[in-house]
């Protein structure tokens, strides 16, 4: 018996001391807590940045914290906030924006700049993406990985087609004669999207300066209806109810669920993010190339929008932490590790310096399908229609969208009906949000 | 004759505390929480909360979308229930044969059961895809119709309901053997002495016999579908194409994490928590009667 009492003893005061010395060890530096949604080629660049910036200074230890898909992460953040264990940094996706504008659990990242002294050229973003997380002028959340909708094309499906290899289809009409042929000679998909509500409704309605919501899509004030449902929409709808009919689109799918049949060369041509240029460096094993989103004849240049995600610091943290918080945002923004972080994911640099530094080397001839995204958008015009969209719980708003999608594409509904249903479902959700924070 | 084998009165209770207080917050506060929830309309991140009384529940029931969820229900956990116990007796009888390599058999027809649903789910996602899936290529070959789970609802479920009852066939036919090896063999003597065949003997001897197996199991494997299948609907069809895969508890969980409406989806917990607080019922007050002998 008094053995045992006397080992038990020994255990015990073991197991206090290894878990007072450990953490202490640890505790020298200030760590700072960063959730994120990039996993895979992805998450491996996450873990490259923060290995960077722990190992170029002794204050603070950046942890970052794969939290499953964005939705997943945005409600892991919430799901924390309101137990009070929120991490510093929450990386949430653009349509997630106006939630956290509106949730009261932020620290303005302006703000806190302002607050720590760090000075940053606020003049020296893309004004593209800076409007898209600013407020009055003043920017609310740290971009991260920012990318717009480009058009990819298979070059050796194009070749095997007897197309011309060196031209991305520009129009519509164009695509659907190049995906027709494709589609002949062999290849399993003509045409296909990722981020469905993404790709043929926010962004083709921006790109052909076509509104999405009233309020100017969000930006003079909280939205309460969707305005998809108009000639344009109902005409582009229309257009790819009859295709996927006639076999020259393919349907794959809601969020990204349509990035498989164009990495893995199944589709001839399709519509996804920028990050896909990384990717397909990395891994295709056949030609390929892009190009600006398709025209529809008839209609004004707008611009392409932005998507991706942005850094947003939480709440309720110690100062001695939130110093970190500057640190770490600050050395995201500088010029060279915005250029590596360009050129490793194909997702668009925040500052134009780093821009500037990348145009100075031959980065861009060795890589032209980088420079897509930035011809799009220089070539494009930014009105009020094409700035962004902005509104609370516009996941819900792009679930419903995509939903009915497929409900036209079916054959279900015809294209007016499902647009008509999906400006009121959105309608629903926008009056629900603009209720709670009246 | 001692009453107990405690001396000490307390200690009874010291020793099923941990797991009471296991039962209190993990389910009965959330279950409480839930219930308070669905009278509020709760701001994504908690920080407002506007008493709404029976808004959520009104909102809900005149929802056309919440109908055709309860719908997709009752279609699913059917469709799930009766394909599940058809192939899974039909497997439990002929596992119950006396055959070569039966010990085999019969613990390779409760594999299953193992796996998890979602990855069940993913595997007859490969059978049903429109483009590399073996389903769809066969066929291609006797019809034109595009066979395509992406676009057409009713393949889509298809889809789903061939996952959940697959996922779940290694628990049927456990139940199913167990119970078809309870039937005296005497009772099947006589009624071959009587003259049955092959399916006059089951169908006035076997099955009868097997009803209250039956009943056990086709009220579990309601319980499964209606409130276990979530991972397959997420990792397959996300509820759609539209909503036509959309099932109660997949709508819960849209409303409360994704489009972040906590006391709409609360108010959806507290009906679906009315379900199972019914089917448990029915199942207690019916299989105590034995079902019809």
């Amino acid at each position: 018996m008094a053995r045992t009492k006397r080992l038990l003893l020994g255990g015990a005061a073991f197991l206090f001391l290894t878990f007072c010395i450990v953490p202490g060890a640890v505790l020298a530096k200030t760590e700072i807590q960063w959730w994120h949604a990039n996993t895979g080629f992805l998450g491996d660049r996450v873990t490259d940045i923060v290995t960077k910036f722990n190992a170029g200074q002794n204050d603070y230890e950046v942890k970052a914290v794969y939290k499953g898909s964005y939705p997943e992460t945005l409600t892991a953040g919430i799901a924390a906030y309101r137990a009070k264990t929120q991490p510093h940094l929450l990386q949430v996706f653009e349509v997630g924006t106006q939630t956290m504008l509106s949730s009261g659990a932020i620290y303005p990242v302006f703000q806190l700049m302002q607050e720590q002294g760090v000075k940053i050229d606020w003049a020296d973003f893309l004004g593209v993406v800076r409007s898209y997380y600013s407020q009055g002028g003043q920017l609310y959340s740290m971009p991260f990985n920012s990318s717009t909708a480009i058009l990819y094309y298979n070059r050796s499906l194009f070749k095997k087609a007897g197309l011309d290899p060196t031209k991305p289809p520009a129009t519509y009409d164009q695509i659907e004669k190049a995906a027709k042929a494709c589609v002949k000679a062999g290849a399993k998909i003509g045409f296909t999207t990722a981020w469905p509500s993404w790709t043929l409704v926010e962004n083709a309605h921006a790109w052909h300066d076509q509104p999405f919501s009233d309020m100017d899509n969000g930006f003079k004030g909280m939205p309460t209806k969707l305005r998809i449902n108009g000639e344009f929409g109902v005409k582009l709808w229309t257009l790819f109810a009859r295709w996927q009919k006639e076999g020259i689109y393919t349907y794959s799918g809601r969020t990204s669920k349509g990035d498989q049949p164009i990495i893995n060369g199944e589709a001839a041509i399709g519509l996804a993010s920028t990050a896909l240029v990384g990717t397909l460096t990395k891994t295709a094993k056949f030609e390929w190339g892009t190009g600006n989103l398709p025209r529809m004849a008839g209609y004004p240049q707008g611009n392409s929008i932005i998507g991706g995600a942005s850094l947003w610091v939480m709440k309720g943290k110690k100062p001695e932490e939130y110093k970190g918080v500057a640190a770490f945002l600050q050395f995201l923004t500088r010029p060279e590790q915005q250029a590596w972080w360009h050129a490793a994911t194909g997702y668009l640099p925040v500052s134009k310096s780093a821009l500037g530094a990348l145009q100075q080397t031959d980065h861009f001839q060795k890589n032209p399908d980088m420079w897509t995204a930035f011809n799009q958008i220089i070539s494009g015009k930014t009105t009020a229609n094409s700035q962004g969209i902005r509104m609370g719980n516009f996941a819900a708003v792009r679930d419903g969208i995509e939903a009915e999608l497929e409900n036209v594409l079916g054959g279900k509904k015809t294209p007016k009906q499902g647009l008509d249903d999906a400006t009121k479902g959105g309608a629903k959700i926008l009056k629900e949000f603009s209720s709670l924070y009246k | 004759m001692r009453r107990s084998i405690f001396e000490n009165r307390w200690l009874p209770y010291v020793l099923i505390a941990p797991q009471l207080i296991v039962v209190l917050v993990f389910f009965f506060w959330p279950a409480f929480d839930s219930l308070r929830l669905s009278f509020f309309k709760v701001a994504p991140f908690g920080d407002r909360e506007i008493f709404a009384g029976l808004d959520n529940f009104v909102e809900l029931l005149t929802d056309p979308a919440y109908g055709r969820s309860v719908l997709n229900s009752f279609i699913f956990s059917l469709g799930v229930t009766t394909l599940g116990l058809a192939v899974s007796l039909c497997l439990a009888s002929l596992a119950n044969q006396k055959l070569r390599g039966l010990t085999f058999y019969r613990t390779a027809v409760l594999w299953t059961y193992g796996i998890a649903p979602p990855v069940s789910g993913i595997i007859w996602l490969f059978i049903f895809h429109p483009s590399y899936g073996m389903l769809p290529y066969l066929l291609s070959m006797v019809t034109t119709y595009d066979f395509n789970w992406l676009l057409q609802g009713w393949i889509a479920m298809l889809l789903v309901i061939c996952a959940a009852a697959w996922a779940h066939l290694g628990y049927n036919i456990a139940f199913f053997l167990a119970g078809l090896q309870t039937i005296p063999v005497s009772v099947m003597d006589a009624a071959r002495v009587d003259g049955a065949g092959g399916f006059r003997l089951f169908r006035s001897i076997i099955f009868p016999l097997l009803s209250p197996v039956t009943f056990f199991l086709f009220i579990m494997n309601m319980v499964f579908s209606f409130f276990e299948t979530f991972g397959i609907i997420h990792a397959v069809t996300q509820g759609g194409p539209g909503d036509t895969t959309t099932i109660m508890v997949y709508k819960t969980y849209v409303d409360g994490f994704v489009n972040l409406r906590m006391g709409y989806s609360a108010a959806q917990s507290v009906i679906l928590m009315a379900l199972v607080i019914a089917l448990t019922v029915v199942q207690f007050k019916y299989t105590e009667r034995k079902v019809t002998y």
